[in-house]
């Protein structure tokens, strides 16, 4: 039985339809990429499985759980983590007080008044920490990490309650060429170990293709094509509206003139 | 690269950034004719951006110089920059979206300059003729291939002799991006100097005379295109994975 | 009939004067991002200008409204003069510092204002040719009124074309939206933005001329009238004119109608429609959802570090000072201390929601009110002894907390500063207005410590006590997982929500923790004084305590302790003299222009680095 199973999803603001009967299963242990133009529907498509957005028709069935109607944080605590476009970590805190505080929230501890919390889950955070090859820095501030490091802080994060499913919305944007390739090594090797599934979205299409079992293409709301990369990189639809005519993605990854 | 100074109508020369302790640009250097476009190409967070926006006096230079038609504007106020008729379209088009195409376009307009084209609305709405079928229509309600177009219109209307245009090709339907090829042609005709930041290296090409390589704030590699397309292994050092 | 029709008539009238003020507030706001409390001195100084300007002018219909004008255009210029010298330089900084610096200038505008027309409440002159009334259905209704009815409409079809019939309004709607980019195209924003405080001054100089035949002008204007227009403003929606319109209409309805019912609690029938309206549409009924601010800028916070041995042998130090104190210390030492403690645990109890809680409380005095009235009520009716009075202090505070917590975590950035200031309000009001329950002006006096406490000397130890308790257990939740939460969700509220933790909730408990302690300051105060007024809850009293935390150091746990013992000495010092507004409001203005970061900030800079407890590597960035 597939982990997600996501059934004629849709949304729309003010009369713009901006998600369309959109269907997929995601298999434990599976990496499906999302991809498509901006605006396509991508970010819609991941808020409404987080929670942050109520669909207006459709089924999510999480572990035979359905997710509609709920909120983000029972969505998170069932068992499903997020990571974001821009990263979202707390800058104020220690790289391991980052994780800490996921920790504390997985127990229920975040109204305890007196005890410390930089005491609380130290071991398991430096675990977690270690996992993703930041524990060298785990005193270090958060505020002052290079983009890259904080990028696989946040990963550490959303890894702390032991999810089954992992949500990244563009894992490598904003990274250098050589960080985007050693940051999805690293979460493919944590899916292998793990049989986590990651559902992400990427512009990148060098990472796409790299490190996605499937890949689903999205184009004005509307699933266009699905199946793996061999398969999507010739299919003459997604070259038509997305990937372009000519071999554009090993340099760029959007739309391509046809020259 | 031999480069005449003295005819060049933009000329960037040695500039720095930093954004709070981090460096983002370390002496970046280039400069565009009139009638030229040139693209400048590079990664995600390599400078691109920044060297535009320092430019337009919106990040502020610690070093260097950036001469425009022949007089300093490092960091003078932006809108003394734009007066001086150098035009910049924002990444992500940052259009008012609460502002009718028509308003837009106004808020753009500036007195006309000597020896620089003179654009008015229904010019712009032959060179885009969707804008023109939706005068009224509020900016937040158009589609990002939409915007796209009116946030260029808008920075016409002030009439400039060069433009800056930051990622126009970000996240638009390839046959907007093909609308986008055929404008800066348009542009270029009008001898306007244009400077594009750029990740899809095939729309740049296509549109391009030069392109300036940079990489984590510095530049790496200056030439014309043709260059780039005979030496494959520049691009794969600097542009791709 | 007829009598409702009047009633109905005369809150069109009061509506009318509201919303000259309040559009100027939300024009000024839509553009610069700034809320600007010295709003309603502008609207004080329309209406004694005016009555100036018709004392020079000739007598008459034309010398009337002359002054008016030039009454509004004055004032208008006075805004000008204020933005090219001060707000200016704060466009960029911090919104709660920009608050605090409007409210220096509120001082300031007062303290002129005394010095030039005196302490007596001036009565303009009727407007000529508008001196009698119509009667309607039977009910005289003052020309004047109908005047203002119309004036009301009028002015906003006024602004309306302003704003979408010319070139300079599609600007400024524009650099609503993006003023960065607005300046990219070649417009400049230093003379936009000059422009646009014109306008608003000058609606709000009108505002307050008009109102000159209605109302007596009094020093009291400025802070009567910007909190019920930022009640207007926030139900209208920040930046709205029409917004504003349509509040100031509900309103000047309101207050006209709910006179009749509950004559004594206008203001709490305004905080309810407020209330409703912003569960309703959080960004008001004609506002938009992006009107709501970014939060402090600036570097990040450093992670928090316990203290070093060293900085906690100086604490101890400066604990045993404490405690020996009243025997090398007069009398009147030990008082001057006692006030002292009890404000560092008000200052303390403000900082913890507005540092790591992140949220900025203009109202925190209410907590502190409520405790010494919850106190003072319970003494005078009940009879109940010292000990209860200081259970009781601090659970009425809390009780108001979590009722006003309730309704102010659901905003964030302004909506929130204004929502917990229009809080303070309500409460100063009922204390102000039910005078059969509250006294009202009087106060309620004789309320002293039990026999035991009752020497000065006692009485200190035992503050010492509580606010060292109280200081010690906010430190604690500070560094518990309770404080780290509201810390993270000050930091990232996308990340907290997206590891499980209910934001809300944990700032509105945060919201009850703080008022809970203030209360606690509130109930040791009244007992030291004997008495309490009003003045305890008023809007000063909230931005004493913004002062005392920003002269601290908000990043700095130790700051609201240095600011408000600063503080405090030197309101001890200051209010002796006949104009101490204008010296305070002029040093609130050189803490926010000059040293941003208050004086733990500062003292941190010149301190050694291994007495503040900072690692080598953020000492070396």
């Amino acid at each position: 039985m597939s982990l997600l199973a996501v059934h004629t999803l849709s949304k729309s603001f003010g009369g713009v339809q901006a998600v369309k009967d959109v269907s997929f299963e995601l298999a434990a242990g599976e990496m499906l990429a999302l991809i498509g133009p901006n605006g396509a529907g991508k970010t819609t498509c991941f808020n409404m499985l987080n929670g942050q957005l109520k669909a207006d028709t459709g089924t999510v069935l999480f572990d035979g759980k359905e997710l509609i109607g709920l909120n983000p944080r029972t969505i998170w605590r069932l068992g499903i983590g997020r990571t974001f476009q821009i990263t979202a970590t707390f800058a104020s805190m220690t790289v391991r007080e980052n994780v800490q505080m996921a920790l504390l929230s997985h127990h229920r501890k975040v109204f305890s008044l007196w005890p410390r919390a930089a005491d609380s889950f130290k071991e398991e955070a430096d675990g977690l920490l270690d996992q993703v090859g930041m524990l060298h820095q785990a005193d270090r501030a958060c505020g002052i990490l290079a983009y890259g490091d904080l990028k696989r802080l946040e990963l550490s994060i959303a890894l702390a309650h032991g999810p089954k499913l992992l949500l990244m919305d563009e894992p490598t944007a904003g990274m250098a060429p050589q960080e985007r390739i050693t940051l999805m090594e690293l979460v493919s090797s944590i899916v292998k170990n793990t049989d986590i599934s990651v559902l992400f979205t990427e512009h990148d299409m060098d990472v796409v293709f790299a490190h996605s079992d499937r890949l689903m293409v999205l184009n004005r709301g509307e699933i266009i094509a699905a199946g793996t990369a061999d398969e999507i990189r010739n299919n003459d639809l997604v070259k038509e509206v997305y990937l372009g005519g000519g071999s554009t993605f090993d340099a760029g990854e959007k739309g391509a003139v046809h020259a | 690269m031999p480069v005449k100074r003295v005819q060049s109508m933009l000329d960037v020369s040695g500039i720095n950034a930093f954004y709070g302790q981090a460096q983002i640009l370390d002496d970046v250097s280039f400069s565009v004719q009139a009638g030229e476009v040139v693209a400048l190409l590079g990664r995600n967070g390599a400078g691109k951006s920044t060297t535009m926006k320092t430019m337009m006096g919106m990040v502020k230079s610690t070093a260097g110089d950036v001469t425009f038609m022949g007089s300093s504007i490092k960091n003078l106020p932006s809108h003394t920059i734009c007066q001086k008729g150098l035009g910049y379209v924002p990444e992500e088009r940052r259009i008012f979206t609460e502002l009718t195409v028509m308003e837009n376009l106004e808020v753009g307009k500036q007195d006309e300059r000597d020896g620089a084209p003179l654009w008015t609305p229904e010019k712009l709405f032959e060179l885009f003729p969707n804008l023109g079928e939706m005068k009224n229509r509020p900016g937040g309600q158009m589609s990002g291939g939409e915007q796209q177009m009116l946030s260029i219109a808008r920075t016409l209307m002030g009439n400039p002799s060069a433009i800056l245009l930051d990622e126009p090709s970000e996240g638009i339907a390839p046959v907007i991006v093909e609308q986008m090829a055929f404008t800066i042609s348009a542009l270029k005709k009008e001898g306007l100097a244009v400077l594009l930041s750029e990740q899809n290296l095939h729309f740049a090409k296509l549109v391009s005379d030069r392109a300036v390589i940079v990489e984590k704030g510095s530049v790496r590699y200056q030439g014309t295109i043709r260059e780039l397309e005979e030496h494959p292994e520049i691009r794969d050092a600097y542009l791709a994975v | 009939m007829g009598f409702y029709l009047a009633q109905f008539l005369t809150g069109l009238a009061s509506a009318s004067s509201l919303f000259l003020v309040a559009s100027g507030l939300s024009i000024i706001f839509g553009v610069t991002r700034i809320v600007n409390f010295a709003h309603g001195s502008f609207f004080m100084l329309g209406a004694y200008l005016a009555y100036t300007f018709v004392e020079l002018m000739p007598h008459g219909i034309l010398g009337f409204w002359g002054s008016v004008i030039a009454a509004s255009l004055a004032v208008g210029l006075i805004g000008v003069l204020l933005e090219i010298t001060l707000f200016r330089r704060i466009y960029k900084a911090p919104e709660l510092f920009q608050l605090v610096a409007t409210f220096g200038v509120v001082l300031v505008i007062q303290d002129l204002a005394l010095w030039i027309w005196g302490a007596e409440d001036l009565f303009g002159p009727r407007a000529p040719g508008l001196e009698g009334a119509v009667r309607i259905l039977g009910e005289p209704i003052p020309q004047y009124d109908l005047a203002l009815i119309v004036l009301g409409p009028a002015v906003l079809l006024g602004v309306w074309l302003l704003f979408n019939k010319t070139r300079w309004g599609t600007l400024v709607r524009a650099a609503t939206q993006d003023r960065e980019m607005v300046s990219a195209l070649g417009v400049n924003q230093s003379r936009l933005f000059t422009s646009v405080f014109f306008v608003g001054s000058t609606l709000a100089g009108l505002g307050g001329a008009v109102q000159l035949p209605r109302e007596a002008a009094s020093l009291l204007m400025d802070l009567n009238v910007i909190g019920e227009a930022f009640v207007v403003v926030v139900i209208g929606g920040m930046g709205s004119v029409p917004g504003a319109f349509l509040a100031s209409v509900l309103i000047g309805e309101l207050n006209a109608f709910g006179i009749l019912v509950f004559p004594e609690i206008t203001l709490v029938l305004a905080f309810l429609v407020m209330a409703v309206v912003l569960i309703v549409r959080p960004w008001g009924l004609l506002g938009r959802p992006d009107a709501v601010l970014r939060g402090a800028s600036g570097p990040p916070e450093e992670p928090l570090r316990l203290f070093t041995p060293l900085s906690r042998n100086l604490i101890l130090g400066l604990v045993g000072l404490l405690i020996v104190a009243p025997f090398i210390a007069d009398e009147f030492t030990v008082v001057l201390l006692t006030d002292i403690l009890i404000f560092t645990l008000f200052a303390v109890s403000l900082h913890f929601i507005m540092g790591p809680g992140g949220l900025v409380s203009f109202g925190h005095a209410a907590y502190f009110g409520l405790g010494a009235y919850g106190a003072a009520l319970m003494v005078k009716y009940l009879g109940i002894g010292m000990i209860s009075g200081l259970v009781v202090a601090p659970v009425v505070a809390g009780i108001g907390a979590l009722i006003f917590g309730w309704f102010c975590v659901r905003l964030s950035g302004v909506y929130l500063a204004m929502l917990t200031l229009a809080a303070a309000q309500i409460t100063w009001s009922i204390a102000f207005q039910w005078q059969d329950v509250t006294g009202g002006d009087d106060g309620i006096l004789g309320i002293w410590p039990a026999e035991w406490a009752s020497d000065k000397m006692t009485y200190y130890y035992l503050t010492l006590l509580l606010v060292f308790g109280g200081i010690y257990f906010i430190r604690r939740v500070v560094y518990a997982p309770f404080g780290f939460a509201l810390r993270a969700g000050r930091d990232s509220a996308l990340r907290v929500e997206a590891i499980g933790i209910n934001l809300k909730t944990q700032q509105w408990m945060a919201f009850v923790l703080a008022g809970v302690f203030a209360g606690i300051a509130g109930g040791l105060y009244v007992y030291s004084k004997g008495s309490i007024f009003p003045d305890e809850l008023a809007i000063s009293r909230s931005v004493d305590g913004l002062v005392m935390v920003l002269l601290g150091g908000i990043q700095s746990l130790l700051g609201p302790i240095i600011g408000a013992l600063s503080f405090t000495l030197l309101e001890d010092l200051v209010t002796r003299l006949d104009y101490w507004r204008i010296i305070f409001g002029g040093v609130i203005l050189f803490i926010v222009v000059i040293a941003p970061e208050g004086l733990a900030g500062f003292a941190r800079k010149l301190l050694p680095d291994r007495l503040t407890g900072k690692t080598e590597e953020e000492a070396r960035s």
